[in-house]
């Protein structure tokens, strides 16, 4: 086994064993960046001189016996997460050289642990898409193969725990942004439930939906992250301040008696089979686990995605009025004037699908049309948060598929938005609950690639996720397979 | 025609808080540009605001003391346009549910009282500043200075129930004395902490349907307001006369010409795209809160001046006087209670110090003269020890020194005369001297002892009793 294929949870044995320090660590992963990513292009920004200099650091804290469980573990960071004095672009031309004064808390917690940041990960543009092609940085490929995408908007955190090239990633989601990528490379990846951990230090896309979480080898690496970065924040008035508990000492808790739910709109006709089969599998195993599973209803998923695209876009729209080439990010050298500036400066910055996003969300606040867009969807948000908290009366889990299909092409959704966006239908309606949900690996398709099986948890019920996740990977194979690179 | 008139107000006043309303950069005035900034208050990617909890208590204070309701729960939402002094491309405001609702101000002009509806009072941030002018180096460029971004405003929107520029400055000086009483404004309208909007119509008169209305801003003084009313009072009326119709837009005042110019009309004017902050909470407020917040909530004006006449029985003036300025009222009530005759108080207060403190420029807290010491000289003339006349040299030596009176007094030996001996002696020699009047005075000339009254005074150096001189020189004239 190589030192990049190590888990968190072994790295740390061995760096507290003395077996391996964290600079060898830092440098074997730098290796394998330096000789993976020119394919995989997981990594926007690289920083060897601060990892090496962290991973010094790390290993002084460790030979003092203050070692915490991420001192000396090489992470990744998605480009989203500003970093002082490092490079953050949010995937856009318009941050291309913007260099934050300041860490976010999430960014802040993981040092403080110790972990060693080896740097910065591709993403679809400030977060929109669902397969990393509208990054102004190139399109991050699936370690699986490298013809297909590794989901989005996450998909450097995933395809860097894919091709080992980070020990952990942190990535957010907003419709589903870490589980789809997750599950589309096979890795785990988690989303808290909203105000779980805070977003101050990450670049807003939809705040009211925005939430950070890790993708991760395993589950118990989840849990070592989400312990790491979980808890309330003064600096974010929407964190919520509700104690953590220990998620890595409750993974063991088992299923028996366990209410899975399986929701019938998401059993739906035209599913993809393979996909099906996994699901299929995943529920015998369950059962015989001593599992309970029951069918329940979320009836109002059929109207999630269109929500969705109606509360992320209006958000959207407001929180990038600051890239007005003012103080930061990239100004038009073409301008002449204040409005020739704005609009040259904004045409230049943002991708396509950006422009797209910000024009949908300017229109369903606009005067006269707030009423019937955005309104309306936040009443219909409010039922499908209704949804979930009276399936929550009937069981203690939801289990779906992450996404309808395995993972596509490169180039095959983007002639279609519609079809893109509706890669996210499994994952948006847990977003818009503002609850908390997992993607871990659950097999594989005919073509080799990997399928994730989603659990969905009660708000603020991570530690039922994460002890139910562990319980299927124990009886699993699926998170030791390795893509071939 | 004739026509009447129809204003409302929407004032814009900064908050002392010593911190920003989203963060906790300091709201100092006048510091190098862009020196009080941090990643909030410039609009950095990932930095988020959070409530300065003292704001909200500020805005509860001005809703309680304009007789308003307290919304239990109350929505930031954001205004969306773009300037290059918004930093987010936003502001924060509050929109459809404001924290405070429904209140009034009473005012009175030319002895007509009349109640002025509040609409609502609502929180939000204020924007930066542009620099346009010959700054070096940067030629012909114009510069943003973020130091005012993210300070925090409580506006006040008042019904339109102004019916002339009086009765619009009478409500704003109200409302201006109310902020600053309740210590959550300075008050400054050359520094822009009181700013205010108008909102001016034309009518019919005897009609009930308003006009069209035009918005006037950058007004930034009581005089200004006037002028700007009665200008835009002439243009409309110039307009309606000729059988014009009057455009809906925002015009801005300009203080060298004192006329207003369009600005924007309905046309050009923002769809602000108010939503609901997601970055922040629904503010809370329960009972108990406001109660707490009630209960810190000083005298103010009006209750103060009914209660100096009805208490301490001064007259309708100088209450009005005494409770006009937190500072003069404080002042007052502090000399009053180290000596305890309100008339006596008030009159050095409204007289000898309001005319030292005129002459010199200064405000009652910069007075030299402080309550305790004012209290010392009034004990002296109440004693007998000085006379009132000695008693104003000894104040002005008081306003310069900043000494206590009585050390004054016999330093410079201006000791009250009651020694009925040598005051006798004094008019002995004044007899003598003025032989002459005492002589017409004898043949019935009786309004000749109010000048042996002010000789006697003046030979004593103003040290004599006078009430004693009156006595002496009544026996001596008539014995």
């Amino acid at each position: 086994m190589e030192i990049f294929d190590l888990t968190i949870h072994e790295m740390h044995e061995k760096l507290l064993a003395k077996e391996l320090s964290s600079v060898e660590a830092t440098r074997a992963l730098l290796a394998r960046i330096e000789s993976v990513d020119d394919r995989v292009n997981a990594y926007i920004t690289v920083t060897p001189e601060t990892a090496l200099a962290e991973a010094e650091a790390a290993d002084r804290r460790i030979a003092a016996g203050d070692a915490a469980l991420l001192t000396g573990i090489p992470v990744g960071l998605k480009d989203i997460f500003v970093t002082k004095g490092i490079r953050t672009t949010c995937g856009s031309k318009m941050l291309e050289n913007f260099v934050p004064p300041y860490d976010g808390t999430a960014v802040a917690r993981l040092k403080a642990q110790g972990a060693v940041i080896v740097g910065k990960l591709n993403q679809d543009e400030f977060a929109m898409g669902s397969s990393t092609e509208s990054s102004y940085f190139g399109a991050t490929k699936n370690p699986w193969n490298l013809e297909v995408t590794p989901g989005g908007s996450s998909g450097g955190s995933a395809a860097a725990i894919a091709a080992r090239e980070a020990t952990a990633t942190l990535g957010t989601d907003t419709g589903g942004s870490i589980r789809q990528p997750a599950s589309h490379c096979g890795c785990v990846g988690l989303k808290p439930t909203y105000g779980r951990v805070s977003r101050y230090g990450v670049i807003a896309y939809a705040s009211s939906l925005d939430q950070v979480g890790p993708v991760t080898r395993d589950v118990a690496d989840a849990a070592i992250m989400l312990g790491a970065v979980a808890g309330y924040d003064p600096l974010d008035s929407t964190s919520v301040d509700t104690p953590v508990p220990d998620y890595l000492a409750g993974l063991g808790a088992g299923v028996k008696g366990l209410k899975i739910g399986l929701p019938e709109q998401y059993f739906i006709e035209g599913l993809d089979p393979d996909v099906k089969r996994s699901m299929d599998e995943a529920i015998a195993l369950y059962k015989s686990l001593g599992a309970e599973i029951r069918a329940v209803s979320l009836p109002h998923t059929e109207y999630a995605v269109a929500t969705y695209y109606l509360i992320a876009t209006a958000e959207a729209s407001s929180n990038l009025a600051r890239y007005d080439g003012v103080r930061f990010g990239h100004r038009s050298e073409a301008a002449k004037g204040l409005a020739e500036m704005y609009a040259k400066s904004r045409a230049e910055g943002f991708g396509p699908e950006v422009k797209r996003r910000i024009m949908l969300g300017t229109y369903a606040l606009s005067s006269g049309y707030y009423d019937a867009y955005y309104l309306k969807a936040q009443k219909v948000r409010t039922l499908i948060q209704q949804d979930f908290l009276n399936a929550f009366r009937e069981v203690d889990l939801l289990l779906t598929p992450v996404a309808p299909t395995p993972p596509f092409r490169i180039g095959e959704k983007l002639a279609d938005p519609l079809q893109m966006y509706l890669s996210d239908i499994f994952t948006i309606p847990v977003n818009l609950a503002g609850t908390c949900a997992m993607s871990l690996p659950a097999g594989f398709c005919k073509d080799g690639l990997p399928i994730g099986l989603q659990l969905i948890g009660k708000p603020f019920g991570e530690e039922a996720i994460l002890s139910a996740a562990y319980a299927f990977e124990r009886e699993t194979e699926w998170h030791k397979r390795n893509a071939a690179l | 025609m004739k026509y009447q008139v129809v204003i409302g107000l929407e004032v814009h006043t900064q908050l002392t808080t010593d911190t920003k309303i989203f963060c906790g950069c300091p709201t100092r005035f006048g510091a190098q540009p862009n020196s009080q900034t941090c990643p909030v208050c410039l609009g950095f990617p990932g930095a988020l605001p959070v409530l300065n909890q003292q704001v909200v208590e500020f805005a509860i204070k001005a809703g309680l003391a304009t007789d308003c309701s307290i919304a239990p729960r109350s929505v930031f939402a954001r205004k969306n346009y773009f300037y290059p002094d918004l930093p987010k491309g936003y502001q924060i405001s509050q929109f459809d549910l404001p924290i405070c609702l429904n209140g009034h101000l009473d005012i009175e002009v030319e002895g007509e009282k009349k109640r002025i509806g509040i609409t609502r009072i609502h929180m939000e941030e204020d924007a930066g500043k542009l620099v346009h002018a010959d700054i070096p180096g940067v030629g012909d460029n114009s510069c943003v200075d973020l130091n005012r971004a993210c300070t925090p405003l409580l506006e006040v929107v008042s019904e339109p129930d102004m019916r002339s520029p009086d009765e619009a400055i009478a409500y704003l000086k109200k409302l201006h004395q109310i902020v600053v009483y309740l210590g959550i404004c300075d008050g400054n309208l050359e520094e822009g902490s009181f700013r205010c909007d108008a909102n001016v119509s034309l009518m019919p008169v005897g009609s009930k349907v308003f006009g069209t209305r035009a918005e006037l801003k950058n007004i930034n003084s009581f005089r200004f307001i006037k002028q700007a009313i009665e200008y835009e009072m002439e243009r409309q009326a110039e307009i309606l006369d000729e059988g014009g119709r009057i455009i809906q837009e925002t015009r801005l005042f300009d203080p060298n010409t004192g006329t207003t110019r369009s600005m924007r009309g309905k046309e050009e004017a923002h769809d602000y795209r108010y939503f609901p902050d997601p970055d922040l909470v629904p503010v809370i407020i329960d009972d108990a809160w406001i109660d707490r917040v009630r209960a810190t909530l000083p005298e103010l004006p009006e209750a103060k001046r009914a209660r100096f006449q009805s208490e301490l029985g001064l007259s309708e003036y100088d209450a009005e006087v005494l409770a006009a300025s937190r500072e003069l009222a404080h002042y007052f009530e502090e000399a009053l209670a180290l000596f305890g005759q309100p008339k006596a108080v008030a009159n050095w207060v409204m007289g000898e110090m309001t005319r030292a403190l005129n002459e010199d420029g200064k405000g009652i807290a910069e007075c030299p003269v402080t309550p305790a010491l004012l209290a010392q000289l009034l004990q002296l003339i109440d004693k007998g020890t000085i006379s009132v006349k000695i008693a104003k040299t000894v104040f002005d030596e008081m306003y310069k020194t900043g000494k206590e009176p009585a050390g004054i007094v016999q330093e410079k030996g201006l000791l009250q005369v009651s020694d009925s001996g040598a005051i006798e002696a004094i008019i002995d020699e004044v007899l003598q001297k003025e032989a002459g009047q005492l002589a017409e005075y004898r043949s019935g000339k009786d309004q000749l002892f109010g000048f042996f009254v002010g000789q006697v005074m003046r030979a004593s150096k103003g040290k004599a009793n006078p009430a004693l001189v009156n006595e002496l020189l009544e026996k001596k004239l008539k014995g």
